[in-house]
């Protein structure tokens, strides 16, 4: 399925554009940084397509973080445009793109990133607060997302009372809340040790066996193992761009992996 | 978002940093709490000048001996001797709004009783004077008419007087003499303190007209006279008519100054009311400087909370909340904090007042105006000092945002 480089991107574009999730076409970033001009993304074309689950990897400074906070409409290109979902996202309005970040997308972080002193329910409620959905459906979404990541005997515990890994199952279940087209995560193992880590891909696999497409930032090649395409970034430009081949499935893993005593 | 959901998240975010908040909300109450107990107690006092003034008479019309111009030399107040007795029948027989007049002339002398001396105002006046005014009598009472008619040594006394010459001892049917003459104390005033304007009203001798002008001054034209109109409204309207007549009588051509003044007790009582507001909005003012002290508190600690929630506020515009979700968000915290901190303010003022008007004996007064424009001016403080910080929050680089530590 999602075996497009990038010489093939330019033939099969037509009839791949009404059909792909994310398509990047001639994406540039700068950075005025004082007199100094930072070219952060060089001409970046990508497109994503339904039901696929991609790997961005690269080291610091290849504009891989640049990409995603495109991606993520926290930012816009400098030139070149992106389409979401057939959407010109490039061209919109402030408000409006904290629309499409509500709806359509979904943000997973590194940090976790949840609001300290507020229930897990509170927390995945959020986005569906923003999304102005009825009081009975905002709880009702978010007791569904909290037992889609397995967590509906915490939700109503603050996240100083959670383990890192059950954090972060909270933030995808926030994520997941306003049923986006696409799930975005930024390094969202980079704070956990391996085997939660592990936990955290087995759920970005069953979630994507029900089709939902995925991004994931990471530097970690065991992690990115767990993808299905692989994307490379160096200097601003995508290097490489790969299926991967004989994937592992996350559960074997888990189960293969020694169990921590303490 | 909804209008119950911004609040129950500032409120959330309040209670979280609750001595911060309360700290906060407590330049509010001061600065509202003045501003109701400077309005609640100058309004008490505004009261209490009115209840004085109404006690002197507010359908009082004074009339006194003008100012004249001789020569362009103008001369002050009872330089004239054109008010005569004539004028006071002419003003209670021709001006049918007037219900009763008396005339006044008055001189200073040295008042004895055995070997107590005092220094006061002699009045020479007919009876219906104290009724005019209103006053009472605490021992005996006023001459007669026929007293009158008879120039008799007869003296009506205040308390003042009462006091210096008698001490406890009884006044009535006593001698004393005014100036050389010997005068029989026939009555003693009640004490009324201080009128509106500080002066000492018990501090005079009232003897019959006649007297005073025959074997005293040995003057025939009066100072002063005191008329009653039939009502307060009325009063307005007769002393135009008074001043027409005596224009008429003392024949002052059109376009000539007048040789008399005609003053309303009413205007005076207008004055003393514009005075105590004057004096009211001063010390609100005053007040309302530490309510907008209180809003810059706010809005130090909203600048304080906008930074420590950077990450927050970072977190919430990657997931869909837009500008002004943002800014609603910071700005309904201070408007909550700078509205309950009014509310609270309300009860402080309001408790303030009735503490200070109980020890002045005044009536308590909580005026609904203040009350509401407290409200208005702290919710106004809050959205004024709120939205600076709000807007700041709302600017904040979403990338940035999620990235500060």
């Amino acid at each position: 399925m999602a075996t497009a480089t990038l010489n093939q991107i330019t033939t099969a574009a037509d009839h791949r554009a009404a059909t792909a999730v994310i398509r990047v076409q001639d994406v540039h970033k700068y950075y005025e940084l004082g007199e100094t001009k930072v070219h952060a993304l060089r001409g970046i074309n990508l497109e994503i397509e339904p039901g696929e689950f991609v790997a961005v990897m690269g080291s610091s400074g290849s504009g891989k973080s640049t990409f995603m906070n495109l991606l993520g409409c926290l930012d816009k290109p400098s030139s070149g445009r992106y389409f979401l979902e057939g959407t010109d996202v490039s061209q919109l309005d402030k408000k409006t793109l904290a629309g499409v970040r509500n709806r359509k997308l979904g943000f997973v972080f590194q940090g976790f990133n949840l609001l300290a002193r507020t229930t897990a329910t509170e927390n995945v409620e959020l986005p569906t607060l923003y999304a102005q959905l009825p009081k009975e459906e905002r709880r009702e979404r978010a007791r569904k997302a909290l037992e889609m990541v397995g967590l509906a005997d915490r939700m109503e515990h603050f996240p100083a009372q959670l383990s890192g890994g059950q954090q972060q199952r909270v933030a995808i279940a926030r994520a997941l809340v306003n049923r986006p087209s696409i799930l975005l995560a930024d390094e969202p193992t980079g704070n956990l040790d391996s085997r939660t880590s592990v936990e955290i891909m087995q759920i970005f696999q069953d979630l994507n066996g029900q089709g939902l497409t995925l991004v994931l930032v990471t530097h970690e090649q065991d992690i990115a193992q767990f993808a299905k395409r692989i994307v490379v970034f160096r200097d601003g430009r995508i290097r490489r761009d790969e299926v991967v081949k004989n994937r592992p499935r996350a559960a074997d893993v888990l189960f293969e992996l020694p169990a921590q005593d303490d | 978002m909804e209008f119950t959901a911004t609040l129950k998240i500032a409120l959330r975010a309040l209670s979280r940093n609750k001595m911060r908040s309360i700290l906060t909300m407590l330049g509010i109450v001061i600065g509202v709490g003045a501003v109701i107990a400077t309005v609640g107690v100058g309004q008490g006092a505004q009261q209490k000048v009115q209840e004085q003034i109404a006690a002197m008479g507010t359908n009082l019309i004074y009339v006194s001996s003008g100012s004249v111009n001789r020569g362009g030399t103008r001369l002050g107040i009872g330089a004239t001797k054109s008010l005569v007795y004539d004028d006071m029948t002419a003003i209670v027989g021709e001006v049918p709004l007037i219900a009763s007049a008396a005339p006044g002339a008055s001189a200073t002398s040295q008042v004895v009783f055995q070997n107590q001396n005092w220094s006061t105002r002699i009045n020479g006046t007919e009876p219906q004077f104290f009724t005019i005014r209103d006053w009472s009598f605490a021992a005996g009472s006023s001459f007669t008419e026929d007293d009158v008619t008879h120039a008799a040594n007869l003296a009506v006394i205040g308390d003042t007087v009462r006091q210096n010459l008698f001490q406890s001892a009884n006044p009535l049917g006593q001698t004393i003499r005014i100036g050389n003459l010997p005068f029989q104390v026939v009555g003693v005033l009640s004490a009324k303190g201080q009128s509106g304007m500080g002066a000492d009203q018990d501090d005079g001798v009232y003897i019959p007209i006649t007297t005073l002008q025959k074997k005293i001054t040995g003057q025939n034209w009066l100072q002063n006279i005191v008329a009653s109109a039939v009502s307060q409204p009325a009063s307005y309207a007769a002393q135009g008519q008074i001043t027409s007549l005596l224009r008429d009588r003392h024949r002052i051509r059109a376009g000539q100054d007048d040789d008399f003044q005609v003053r309303n007790l009413a205007d005076v009582a207008q004055l003393a009311d514009q005075q105590s507001q004057v004096m009211t909005m001063l010390l609100a003012s005053i007040a309302g400087v530490s309510l907008i002290v209180g809003g810059i508190g706010i809005m130090n600690i909203m600048l304080v909370s906008v930074t420590e929630r950077t990450r927050e506020i970072g977190i919430r515009v990657a997931i869909g909340a837009t500008e002004q979700d943002v800014q609603w968000q910071f700005l309904s915290e201070s408007v909550v904090l700078s509205l309950l901190g009014g509310a609270a303010g309300i009860l402080v003022g309001a408790g303030a007042s009735l503490i200070i008007t109980k020890l002045l004996g005044w009536a308590i007064l909580i005026s609904p105006t203040a009350i509401v424009a407290a409200v208005v001016f702290s919710m106004a403080v809050g959205v004024f000092f709120g939205y600076y910080p709000a807007r700041k929050a709302a600017r904040l680089d979403p990338i940035e945002a999620l990235r500060f530590e």
